[in-house]
């Protein structure tokens, strides 16, 4: 019985497939562009752009089609608009090169811009020297996957890799952006997830958020960004196993926290930042399992966060594990492990007997004469930093590790 | 001038103390390296170490050497052989046995486990921070013929270069702290030796904590091609004007 059903229903649905046709463009052909072709299409039909090279000024896919380019055709815009814009839900747009869209101050020429859709799959393009890279705004369900997007690097004309502006339930994976202003940026993006992607090089940050809840973005690399990787007025993110590395100089951090809460960040790598976490006004985030490596400063807490808890962290080679501005409460410490502690362990069950105290004397003094950064490592700094260790006065009571771990955390 | 320096490192290279000192810097780089895999965290613990043990051993073993040596030195003096040779064959005798011993105890262990740019500039600061001491032990004899006197100095000069000139620079700097010290601090740095051989290591190790306003001054002078030449200019500024010193008082002493 249910085999004649399955019979039936698969008999049902061939004249559909039957009925959507697949239309070529190539070039020196009667269709010899994709405005031509999307024309003439119907929505469900499959057009298949061969190699060549295809001058396309902000070609408009207004139907839900299948779009596939075969051996990396390119659609050029030639500076003068944008160059495809998706308008149309259930659109998958794969396999092209997208290049030389506008530059403007007054529109975001994009090279690939989606507006007000939803279920529209973007992958495998390559985009190269775009002002906006992928733009999305009031759009839900989007993927995009695998695009490897090269901004122009023009310090004063240049736009995001991937752009998000209102949306909702978007999936960004697999995606390599450099050389744009803001590698991925968020701007009222929710419940959304980034995974795997490669973020480098880019001119401001290597990833954005700006009131954007309840995102989760994993595994991506963030590597010698101009300014890291921030995240600003929003609430509920989780950032788990990423990784920031080589994010340096002046103002520049690994991961910028600006009024942030109730937000998890797991499993990161922080290696040779300049400062690793940059905490401002951020409330009740929890800190678990990230490792700490050859930083400047490992973590830098404003007195102005409240509530946030550090475990399970490993603190290894820093110059600075832990500062601050002022005196730090609810901030809490606990079974982290610090390469500078020297403390013992009398029963042998991993966890030092006395309390570590992450801000060091010679951190407050900078803190207050930055001048005096040309001390560190001197003998006498170390003298004091000892003393300090054994008669606290200076440094803020409240912030210890009541059981700082003897070994590493192992991950 | 060589020859009397020949004599010197064969009687000094036999002396257990040149040994003894030997063996511990390379017990210190040796259990460093092997008990840490970070290679960079043993380049931070060995520069600390180095920071006190080779200026206050290579100013107080060339000291007490030369004290010891006064016989040697009055025979010398009797010959006709000039009293600027014999200095300066003393000075290269000594220096050269010390730098020896560094060499053994610190560069081998470095070259073999560290070897990197950070590596090579804790070398070569390590070199030049021991013959700017013993210079500075040569004015300190030439200086005083009581040999408990001369010690006592000796000390006090390590115990000025490592401790206190730090303590009063960061006086300064809590008494100065509203006027822009950064220039200031480049010319301090300049009248300790052991400032100038820490930057130099600091600039290789704590580059991104060095990012901060102030730390990016000092990396765009002292990480400059130019900053490099002033450093090692001064560094050997250290090195020749104590003996330049010692070298004058010495030609007019009354042995």
């Amino acid at each position: 019985m249910r085999w004649i059903f399955f019979k039936l229903y698969i008999f049902l649905l061939l004249p559909v497939s039957v009925l959507a046709k697949t239309i070529i463009v190539a070039p020196k052909t009667t269709i010899s562009s994709l405005k031509a072709a999307i024309k003439i299409a119907n929505s469900g039909d499959t057009i298949i752009v061969k190699k060549g090279i295809y001058v396309s000024e902000n070609t408009l896919i207004n139907k839900e089609l299948t779009i596939l380019g075969e051996n990396a055709p390119v659609l050029d815009a030639r500076f003068h608009e944008e160059v495809v814009t998706i308008t149309a839900s259930h659109v998958k747009f794969d396999g092209f090169i997208i290049q030389n869209s506008k530059t403007g101050s007054m529109r975001d020429y994009a090279g690939i811009r989606l507006n007000n859709v939803a279920y529209v799959i973007i992958s495998n393009n390559i985009l190269r020297n775009n002002f906006f890279g992928i733009y999305l705004s009031d759009s839900k369900h989007i993927q995009v996957l695998h695009n490897h997007l090269t901004g122009s690097n023009n310090q004063e004309n240049s736009g995001n890799g991937i752009h998000l502006w209102k949306c909702k339930y978007i999936f960004i994976k697999g995606n390599y952006v450099t050389r744009h202003r803001d590698g991925i940026y968020f701007e009222f993006a929710k419940k959304s997830l980034i995974e795997d992607n490669f973020s480098e090089k880019n001119i401001r940050y290597g990833m954005h958020f700006m009131f954007s809840d309840d995102d989760i973005y994993r595994h991506n690399t963030f590597k010698n960004n101009g300014s890291g990787v921030s995240v600003m007025y929003t609430r509920r993110i989780k950032m788990l196993n990423n990784l920031f590395i080589e994010n340096w100089g002046s103002s520049i951090y690994g991961l910028l926290l600006k009024e942030i809460s109730d937000s998890q960040i797991e499993g990161n790598r922080f290696i040779r930042n300049t400062t690793g976490v940059y905490m401002e006004g951020s409330d009740r985030i929890n800190i678990t399992n990230n490792n700490f490596q050859s930083n400047g400063w490992g973590i830098r807490v404003l007195a102005s966060c409240d509530k946030n808890t550090f475990t399970q962290n490993n603190f290894k080679g820093n110059s600075f594990d832990v500062t601050t501005n002022g005196t730090l409460k609810h901030n809490y410490f606990n079974n982290n492990y610090w390469d500078k502690y020297e403390g013992y362990d009398l029963n042998k069950d991993g966890i030092g007997d006395i309390p570590y105290r992450p801000i060091s004397l010679y951190a407050q003094i900078i803190e207050k004469i930055p001048q005096s950064v040309m001390l560190m490592r001197s003998f006498i700094v170390n003298l004091l930093d000892k003393v300090e260790r054994a008669i606290p006065s200076v440094t803020p009571e409240s912030v210890k590790d009541e059981k700082p771990r003897m070994k590493p955390w192992k991950r | 001038m060589l020859k009397i320096a020949k004599y010197i490192i064969l009687d000094i290279i036999r002396s257990k103390v040149i040994i003894a000192y030997t063996l511990l810097l390379m017990a210190i780089s040796l259990t460093i390296f092997m008990t840490d895999a970070d290679v960079t965290k043993g380049l931070v613990s060995i520069t600390t170490v180095m920071m006190i043990i080779v200026p206050l051993v290579s100013i107080v073993y060339a000291t007490t050497y030369y004290f010891n040596a006064t016989e040697f030195t009055e025979l010398l003096v009797s010959q006709p052989i000039s009293r600027q040779t014999i200095l300066l064959g003393k000075f290269i005798g000594i220096s050269s046995a010390i730098m020896s011993a560094f060499f053994v105890g610190i560069c081998i262990p470095v070259l073999i486990f560290a070897f990197s740019v950070t590596g090579l500039t804790l070398m070569a600061s390590g070199a030049l921070l021991t013959l700017s001491f013993v210079s500075l032990a040569f004015l300190t004899c030439t200086l005083t013929r009581d040999k408990a006197k001369g010690i006592g100095l000796a000390l006090m000069i390590w115990f000025y270069c490592s401790i206190i000139f730090d303590g009063l620079v960061l006086l300064f700097l809590f008494c100065f702290s509203d006027y822009p010290l950064e220039k200031v601090m480049i010319f301090l740095t300049a009248l300790n030796p052991i400032d100038l051989a820490r930057i130099l290591i600091l600039l290789q190790l704590d580059i991104s904590a060095l990012m901060g306003y102030t730390g990016a001054l000092y990396q765009q002078f002292f990480g400059s091609g130019q900053g490099i030449v002033f450093s090692l200019i001064m560094q050997l500024v250290w090195i020749v004007t104590p003996l330049l010193i010692a070298l004058r008082i010495f030609k007019k002493k009354d042995l």
